[in-house]
């Protein structure tokens, strides 16, 4: 059972209609529909806002402005737990960024809100703001920590003795903009008050997450929130935390004494909800002649906001990646006035790894070495920063399997010699590593007396297929048909778990699920003997000696209390490959064919993981070549804040020549299943490959990313 | 968006009559772009007059052998309808090279000559546009303008017209067929449908207040080799960066001999140099200098004249080889 390919066991729901998201959710009658209005200003403060004629508007219920909003927390960067953190809506006159919330329209229908919104009479006193971030880079300062309380700095030996006296060096800069996760389903909750308790059905990807923030910004004990969020439409890191959609339907919910539901817009998941920061990036490699690294640094300077401090994890990539004596990395964060930064998929990994396996591509091609020769030259025995080992390692293997599937050594080693047509050729690669978590979670597995099992957890399914992994892994641990399971998921009166987030959703629950199975079969068995019984017993001792069924209850703990976590350095590996054709005509690049070959532990469902991985590398292939959020510098807007002309990857710009190919292994380090996550790996390193193989294909290296025409155009042969 | 009242007209000239009583009110067919608009509040339509059973849905031959093109005709009919598969290639790959399979089957004819700009200051009703609010200034001008003009332009706007369809249709010198409000009709030829920004860019076409565009009138066909090139940021859906519409004649000497080229994303309507096509003889650099001449470019749109220039001769290029 453990690692077949089963299919979703909630795919009919889901392509029939039954699985209903939090918007469309029915549980508390006709919900009464909010509609946001956002700030027309990036900074400054409201000097009118009059809302008298959206009042009087039909259908129209209540009108929340920072006059007449309910008190509520405080926004507090320093609680730990990052997405329990408050979440206030209307908290005064000031506007801090484009878009931010200056009101919400309740009315009977979704139109009428809209509409009535449309009639609120506001005006701004505008303050210049800083909006973009090469021009304040100079502004930038130290973060206490990363993101996930990583180091914000890290010094081995002296990078700049070894820069001075290293044979060859490459020391770039390069850029990265702003993304947005931008899910199918958008930001939505629905919210209903019972007495003094609080209902809620959100888009979220952990429920602990968001009944804390909201028990902390509407003021109420967390028992009082009732979280549940059975089926989420993607998150991709911007459901990790609730946002002002979820906060608005539980006030207003409280105010009308009835259910409300909010939803954010397309456009306003580009202003309400958190970016990925842009990045300005100094990568230094210092190499002998023979290609030994002698010295590593990545210098990170990114946007952030005095509202509230994220530090993507960028310059963490290099740390456990190669072996170098001498070597810095640095965090730095400068503060904008615009959208929060949040979690995008593979944050850190993502922009951070763009730039340092484009800069090895660069290091290879100054050294005239094999780009995979020279990664293998710099394999490390054990963490080169905590000197520690690895639980496994196996990115030269993930290399070694992915060459010769792909073909690498067709590469033509010497950039633009590969024409075909109007076509230039090239093909690159990339090495990936991602950081493995782990978060403790708690599971509860039942069964009947007629063999039926019930596996229950406030972990969510944000689409990834956890209904179906647990399901496997119950069914696989007790010996009972797949069918025989039913799996409770995405509720607070459900055993906790930090839910669906940073790779680390599947292990956490599917262990934590194994030991429940494992302690239900103790229970029926005991201890002594457990083993002494063939699996199929164990349905007829139930049925026969627990008239109730019985209940196993299982837990994983935390990284900071697991010995594994210190005694040993735990990632994942991806090694991938892209080809691409340039046209010699235009510069428009076009991707040929991809290949990702990954090392993620066990795996408990090689379709899920599969498709899992393959939208990861599409991706990584958008980062490189089409994704960007543009802020005008002048007013702080997202300019390109549609699915029109935010640029991510259609049908026609993947090939049917994209595979994801996962190396059979267990990691015995990472937890009782051996298995760890691969919701970022995909997108690691994918985004370099696209980038190398495009150097390859025209000899031109982009360090300003998305590589677009215009970056090509001047360095293609002449047309005429 | 705002509240609007509907009606569904049931004759042309009704529908013409409609929109013109009533200040404010709008045509709507496959309603692609103006619901778009509506929702996000650029267009703010009082009435709307539903023209979606009013026939005009037919592809018929006109007397001097062409095609005429009824307006409700929708996208993707057009572009399956052999006789333009046939004899106007440049049209049927201009029209699958814009947008998407779903969008085609619900835009008509004249919608799409209609649509309105993707300019991103058009699109965010918190910044200034003079096309969305007159007299509010343009913040392309200064702002991030990948997408905009760089012909043709004016300081108070630079937007693009967004259509492939329309490009096509410049390069076939297509005829355009109204009626007015008081039952009159007119032709005016594609070239002189669309309006250059000037101080009025509010002002897109020449076209009154309630007159309708009841069908597109092809010529006869125009031999030679047909090409669509639409550069773009990605492979589908999405707006030309710069398109070229092309029909090229090779002479004797393999050179060629006759061009027509229309150009899409570089100008507030489909751009055509009749004078720069008669100095093909000279080539692909000379044909170019006079298409683009007077092009003003911004920092971000800088490349699209060079863009052009290499459509152009890649286009020439492909035509001397066939």
């Amino acid at each position: 059972m453990i690692g077949r390919a089963v299919s979703r066991v909630d795919g009919p729901l889901k392509v029939t209609g039954g699985a209903r998201y939090a918007y469309e959710r029915q549980d508390f009658g006709r919900a009464a529909v909010g509609f946001i209005l956002g700030a027309s200003v990036a900074k400054g403060r409201i000097v009118r806002l009059d809302t008298a004629a959206a009042e009087r508007a039909p259908g129209v219920l209540h009108v929340m402005t920072h006059w007449n909003a309910p008190a509520q927390g405080p926004r507090d960067g320093s609680l730990p737990d990052q997405f329990g953190r408050p979440w206030p809506v209307l908290q005064g006159e000031r506007v801090s960024w484009f878009g931010q919330p200056v009101a919400l329209v309740v009315a009977e229908t979704f139109e009428q809100a809209r509409s009535a919104a449309a009639l609120i009479d506001a005006a701004y006193e505008t303050e210049a703001g800083a909006f973009d971030l090469a021009s304040h880079a100079h502004l930038a300062y130290a973060p206490r920590t990363a993101a996930v309380g990583l180091a914000t700095d890290s010094v081995l030996g002296d990078l700049d003795a070894a820069m001075a006296s290293a044979d060859v060096t490459i020391d770039q800069n390069y850029t990265t903009p702003a993304h947005f996760a931008q899910p199918m389903e958008p930001q939505s909750c629905l919210a209903h008050w019972v007495g003094d308790d609080l209902h809620v059905r959100p888009s979220a990807q952990g429920v602990a997450g968001a009944r804390m923030a909201l028990a902390r910004t509407i003021r109420i004990p967390r028992e009082r929130v009732h979280v549940d969020t059975a089926f989420v439409g993607g998150g991709f890191g911007s459901k990790l935390r609730v946002h002002e959609e979820a906060v608005f339907a539980a006030l207003a919910a409280r105010v009308i004494a009835r259910a409300v539901k909010v939803a954010q817009t397309r456009r306003q998941v580009f202003t309400i909800t958190g970016r990925r920061p842009e990045t300005i990036q100094r990568v230094r490699l210092a190499a002998s002649r023979d290609g030994r690294l002698t010295g590593v640094g990545h210098d990170v300077n990114m946007q952030g906001t005095s509202r509230e401090e994220f530090v993507e994890q960028t310059a963490t990539v290099l740390r456990s990646l190669y072996a170098a004596p001498n070597r810095l990395t640095r965090h730095r964060v400068t503060d904008l006035d615009v959208g929060l930064g949040e979690a995008v998929r593979g944050p850190g990994e993502l922009p951070g790894l763009l730039a340092v396996e484009s800069a090895m591509d660069e290091l290879a091609h100054e050294l005239g070495l094999d780009p995979i020769e020279l990664r293998i030259l710099n394999e490390p025995e054990r963490d080169p920063e905590r000197n520690v080992p690895f639980s496994e390692r196996r990115l030269v293997e993930c290399m070694r399997e992915g060459a010769a599937r792909f073909g690498w050594s067709a590469r033509a080693a010497r950039p633009g010699s590969r024409r075909e047509g109007d076509e230039l050729i090239g093909i690159g690669m990339a090495a990936a590593i991602r950081m493995h978590f782990q978060g403790a979670t708690r599971a509860a597995v039942h069964m009947g007396r007629d063999g039926r099992v019930v596996v229950r957890s406030d972990m969510t399914d944000i689409g990834t297929g956890t209904y179906t992994i647990l399901a496997q892994v119950a069914a696989d641990a007790l010996g009972v048909p797949l069918a025989r399971v039913t799996v409770e998921l995405a509720r607070s009166d459900l055993p906790p778990s930090p839910g669906s987030g940073g790779s680390w959703g599947a292990s956490n629950s599917s262990n934590a699920v194994h030991r429940a199975c494992e302690s239900l079969k103790e229970k029926v068995f005991g201890s002594s003997n457990a083993s002494g019984f063939g699996r199929a017993d164990l349905t007829s001792v139930v049925s026969r000696r627990f008239p109730d069924g019985v209940e196993g209850e299982g837990s994983i703990v935390g990284m900071a209390d697991d010995p594994n976590y210190r005694n040993f350095s735990q990632h994942t590996y991806g090694a991938s490959f892209a080809e691409v054709a340039v046209n010699t005509v235009t510069g428009e690049v076009r991707l040929r064919r991809m290949l990702g070959v990954f090392a993620a532990g066990r795996i408990i469902n090689s379709k899920t993981t599969r498709s899992q991985l393959l939208g990861g590398m599409i991706w990584g292939v958008s980062s490189a070549l089409h994704e960007a959020a543009h802020v005008d510098p002048r007013y702080g807007n997202v300019v390109n804040g549609d699915l029109a002309e935010y640029v991510v990857p259609v049908h026609a710009d993947i090939p049917a020549a994209l595979e994801a190919v996962l190396l059979d292994g267990i990691d015995d380090k990472a937890n009782p299943l051996g298995m760890k996550g691969v919701g970022e790996l995909g997108v690691c390193g994918t985004g370099a490959a696209v980038a190398n193989a495009v150097f390859n294909a025209t000899g031109v290296r982009v360090r300003d990313f998305p590589i677009t025409m215009d970056k090509l155009l001047a360095a293609l042969p002449p047309a005429f | 968006m705002r509240a609007f009242s509907y009606e569904r007209a049931a004759s042309p000239a009704a529908a013409a009559k409609a929109v013109a009583e009533r200040p404010g009110a709008r045509f709507i067919a496959g309603g692609t772009n103006l619901l778009d608009l509506m929702k996000l509040g650029i267009e703010t339509p009082t009435h709307l007059v539903d023209v979606n059973r009013i026939g005009l849905d037919a592809i018929a031959p006109t007397s001097d052998g062409g095609l005429r093109i009824g307006a409700l005709v929708r996208n993707a009919d057009l572009a399956a309808d052999p006789r333009i598969r046939r004899d106007y290639g440049v049209l049927a790959r201009a029209l699958l090279a814009g947008a998407s399979g779903q969008l085609r089957n619900r835009a008509t004819t004249a919608g799409n000559l209609l649509q309105r700009t993707r300019c991103p200051y058009f699109y965010e009703t918190a910044m200034p546009c003079n096309k969305r609010r007159p007299g509010s200034g343009c913040a392309a001008l200064e702002g991030f303008s990948r997408s905009n003009a760089v012909l043709g332009a004016s300081d108070a706007c630079i937007a693009t017209h967004p259509s492939d369809m329309a490009v096509a249709m410049r390069a076939l010198d297509a005829r355009v067929e109204t009626v007015s409000p008081d039952g009159s009709s007119r032709t005016v030829p594609i070239a002189d449908l669309h309006r250059l920004p000037g101080d009025e860019p509010a002002q897109e076409t020449v076209l009154q207040q309630g007159e309708l565009i009841t069908a597109v009138a092809l010529p006869p066909p125009i031999q030679g080799l047909h090409l669509y090139r639409k550069v773009r940021e990605r492979a589908s859906y999405a707006f030309a960066t710069v398109s070229l519409a092309a029909v090229l004649v090779r002479g004797r000497d393999g050179q060629v001999e006759t061009g027509r080229f229309a150009f899409g994303g570089l100008a507030h309507k489909p751009w055509r140099v009749e004078a720069a096509e008669r100095e093909v003889a000279r080539g692909p650099a000379a044909v170019s200098d006079l298409v683009l001449a007077g092009a003003r470019t911004t920092s971000h749109n800088a490349f699209k004249p060079t863009l052009a220039r290499r459509l152009l001769a890649a286009a020439m290029a492909e035509a001397a080889k066939e």
